[in-house]
């Protein structure tokens, strides 16, 4: 066991710092955070960047214009990205780490060719259309009907919870493509362009009181069958390839981050640390997020060993469990200068953290999986 | 960059789980502890890790397992003494509970600079009749005889002393774990195993997320022993260990209890004796509390000043 990096990690480490140190400084302002378009501008700009430099798809494989880069690289890029308070992912996310992994798995070559290329540049936005107003945890059950007419599926139902819907170009969505088989059995994951006629997005207003969700409406909307990744009613399994990869890796920057927060509370001139009981809380918090590092830290080492244990799989929990408590402790240590918002991000981060514990499979779900595949208990009914 | 055990510290986990397996069942355990028992460890190699050119590592790795068994006594002093004496410690500040006095060859005595060596024979006090955990003998003293320097170095003593303290409290989250999770599913109520249902499943999917955070965490409080890390790194990642390893075993010692229901209530029943180690260990070495804000005050921009 060891903490030290090797001397090429740390190469790496200080080439990206280097990087960082003169492109940060000519970023201009992040735009408000109900700006879409600008969002979109600032965030794929940035894309663009990293492209040019050569660290977009950090973790894709050479052969499709990513980096190919160790696990344990990836670890440093998050690290270093957050510390230095770089651009987060944004509205690259679902492009990046969602879309692209998965038809990196699953696609076929022609629809390698039409978007990975346009996703590592920044050209290409992404949202996803899983999750309906009826299928929550209970994802498989979506109704989202797509019915083959020729070459053609004809799209009727209804999306939510779809991030950056209002500026995307190109969607994931899982639809019903056998209303007859087993709710798992009979679902396609198709490629949706977001300029279809049929198709409409109302933004949706969250505790933020901004829009970070749209809810998508689908009116007899004309997909080409070639745009279905994977087979027919095989969607369910490609999802679970998707979903892999949101709950493994998807958070890392998030952490570093929290633990920069942490840093940034116990050093905080406005808060009255001498307050029963906030010092041994926050120095929880830190144990957490730190304990947390740890974890993705060993599930890394294991992973590059094959000898991948329990760790990936609590992770989402312990994580979003651990950032919802520091969350309410902002609030609290914070007192009344909890009252004001503005560009108070220990605020925001109370109410940006009630999401954690929902979003990507929420905690009870977390737990279910967690007690019938690592510890073999009784299986839910499904 | 490696948090995963080489394949000898796999060696070494399995050789001394399957040695305690043998060697100390929890019957034996029930016994207490004794210079036969410790004996026993001292050939094993417990106490001679670090002359045995073992890692901090190294050595989280056997307290795991040494937590798994529950296994009583003055282990991790006597460790960090690595004479071959039975050694125990305690802080000279009141109230002054000693664990083990009868057992001990030495006693060494924290709180007065440098540590120091005590004949434990010199020392007055008086023998609790009914200790919290069976496995630990505790007797009060209003004063401690002067000693000796120990020769050893403070700090380190008490830097690798939480992180040991961690790793067994590590080992005892993690097999309470086991013992809610067997138990619940043996177990029939409604005509179901209790694990079936999502009120207990979701108790036992917690034991177990505790642990394996803990473990990470302790590992590397292990790792960052053997390096020669900047100091308030050190302090924060080896004192947050023991809040998450302590938080956890105590935890899933509540869980575990409830999870057997009134037979958790037993004295026949196991789970007590994990729950009540973690009690004791969790006033060694500083309790949770105080461990978390030492890392609050490690990790704040005066970080240095404040750790100790």
């Amino acid at each position: 066991m060891e903490l030290r990096y090797s001397d090429a990690d740390e190469t790496f480490r200080a080439e990206l710092r280097a990087w960082l140190a003169v492109e940060l400084p000519t970023l201009a302002p992040q735009p408000p955070r109900d700006a879409w378009p600008e969002r979109r501008k600032w965030d794929t700009e940035w894309q663009r960047r990293l492209f040019d430099a050569g660290y977009a798809g950090l973790h894709w494989p050479k052969e499709y214009g990513g980096r190919g880069a160790s696990p344990t690289e990836q670890l440093i890029f998050y690290e270093e990205t957050a510390r230095a308070r770089a651009p987060y992912v944004g509205v690259n996310f679902v492009g990046t780490l969602h879309a692209g992994p998965t038809l990196i798995e699953e696609g076929t070559d022609q629809q390698k060719a039409a978007h990975l290329p346009k996703i590592l540049r920044g050209d290409e936005v992404w949202c996803q259309g899983f999750s309906e107003p009826g299928a929550g945890s209970d994802l498989a059950s979506l109704r989202t009907r797509a019915d083959r007419d020729g070459d053609d599926y004809i799209l009727n139902g209804q999306k939510i919870w779809c991030s950056f819907g209002q500026i995307a170009d190109v969607g994931e969505f899982l639809v019903r493509t056998n209303p007859e088989a087993p709710k798992n059995r009979g679902i396609s994951w198709l490629i949706l362009p977001m300029d279809l006629p049929g198709i409409e997005v109302r933004p949706l207003k969250t505790v933020l009181g901004s829009s970070e969700f749209a809810e998508v409406f689908l009116t007899d909307v004309r997909v080409p069958v070639a745009n279905r990744v994977g087979d027919e009613n095989d969607g369910w399994r490609v999802t679970n390839v998707t979903l892999k990869y949101e709950r493994g890796t998807a958070f890392v920057s998030e952490l570093v981050d929290s633990i920069r927060l942490c840093e940034d509370l116990a050093g905080a001139k406005f808060v009255d640390l001498d307050t029963a009981g906030i010092r041994t809380e926050l120095g929880r918090s830190i144990a957490d997020f730190d304990a947390l590092w740890a974890l993705t830290k060993r599930n890394v080492s294991q992973a590059a060993r094959g000898t991948a244990g329990p760790g990936a799989m609590v992770m989402k929990l312990a994580y979003s469990e651990a950032r919802q408590r520091f969350g309410e402790l902002c609030l609290r240590a914070l007192g009344r200068d909890a009252l004001h918002i503005d560009d108070n991000e220990l605020v925001e981060e109370r109410l940006r953290t009630l999401a954690l514990t929902i979003a990507a499979g929420a905690s009870q779900i977390q737990r279910n999986i967690i007690g019938e595949r690592v510890l073999g208990l009784p299986r839910e009914p499904r | 960059m490696d948090l995963d055990l080489s394949d000898d510290q796999i060696a070494l986990r399995d050789g001394i789980s399957a040695m305690l397996a043998a060697r100390v069942p929890i019957e034996r355990v029930r016994e207490g502890f004794d210079r036969g028992l410790f004996d026993e460890l001292a050939a094993a190699g417990v106490f001679s890790l670090r002359a045995d050119g073992f890692s901090w590592a190294d050595c989280v790795v056997v307290f795991e397992q040494l937590g798994r068994f529950c296994v009583p006594g003055p282990l991790v002093p006597s460790l960090l003494l690595g004479d071959g004496r039975i050694a125990g410690a305690v802080v000279d500040a009141p109230p002054i509970w000693i664990e083990h006095l009868d057992a001990l060859d030495v006693l060494l005595v924290a709180g007065r600079g440098d540590l120091q060596a005590v004949d434990p024979g010199a020392v007055v006090a008086e023998r609790s009749s009914w200790p919290l955990d069976p496995g630990t003998p505790v007797a009060r003293a209003n004063a401690l005889p002067a000693g000796e320097s120990a020769g050893v170095d403070t700090r380190e003593f008490e830097m690798a002393g939480i992180a040991l303290t961690a790793a067994f409290q590590l080992g005892l989250g993690d097999r309470l774990t086991e013992l809610a999770v067997d138990y619940a599913k043996e177990r029939v109520q409604f005509d179901r195993p209790i694990a079936g249902f999502q009120a207990i499943k979701h108790l036992l999917a917690d034991m177990l997320t505790r642990t394996e955070v803990a473990r990470a965490a302790v590992y590397s409080a292990g790792a960052v022993l053997d390096e020669a890390a900047d100091r308030s790194v050190t302090v924060r990642l080896v004192r947050g260990a023991k809040v998450m390893a302590g938080d956890a075993a105590i935890a899933n010692g509540k869980v575990a209890t409830q999870v057997f229901g009134g037979m958790g209530f037993t004295w026949e029943v196991d789970v007590h004796l994990y729950l009540k180690r973690a009690w004791v260990l969790d006033t060694q070495f500083e309790s949770s509390d105080r461990n978390a804000e030492l890392v609050c005050a490690a990790a704040g921009p005066a970080g240095n000043d404040v750790a100790t």
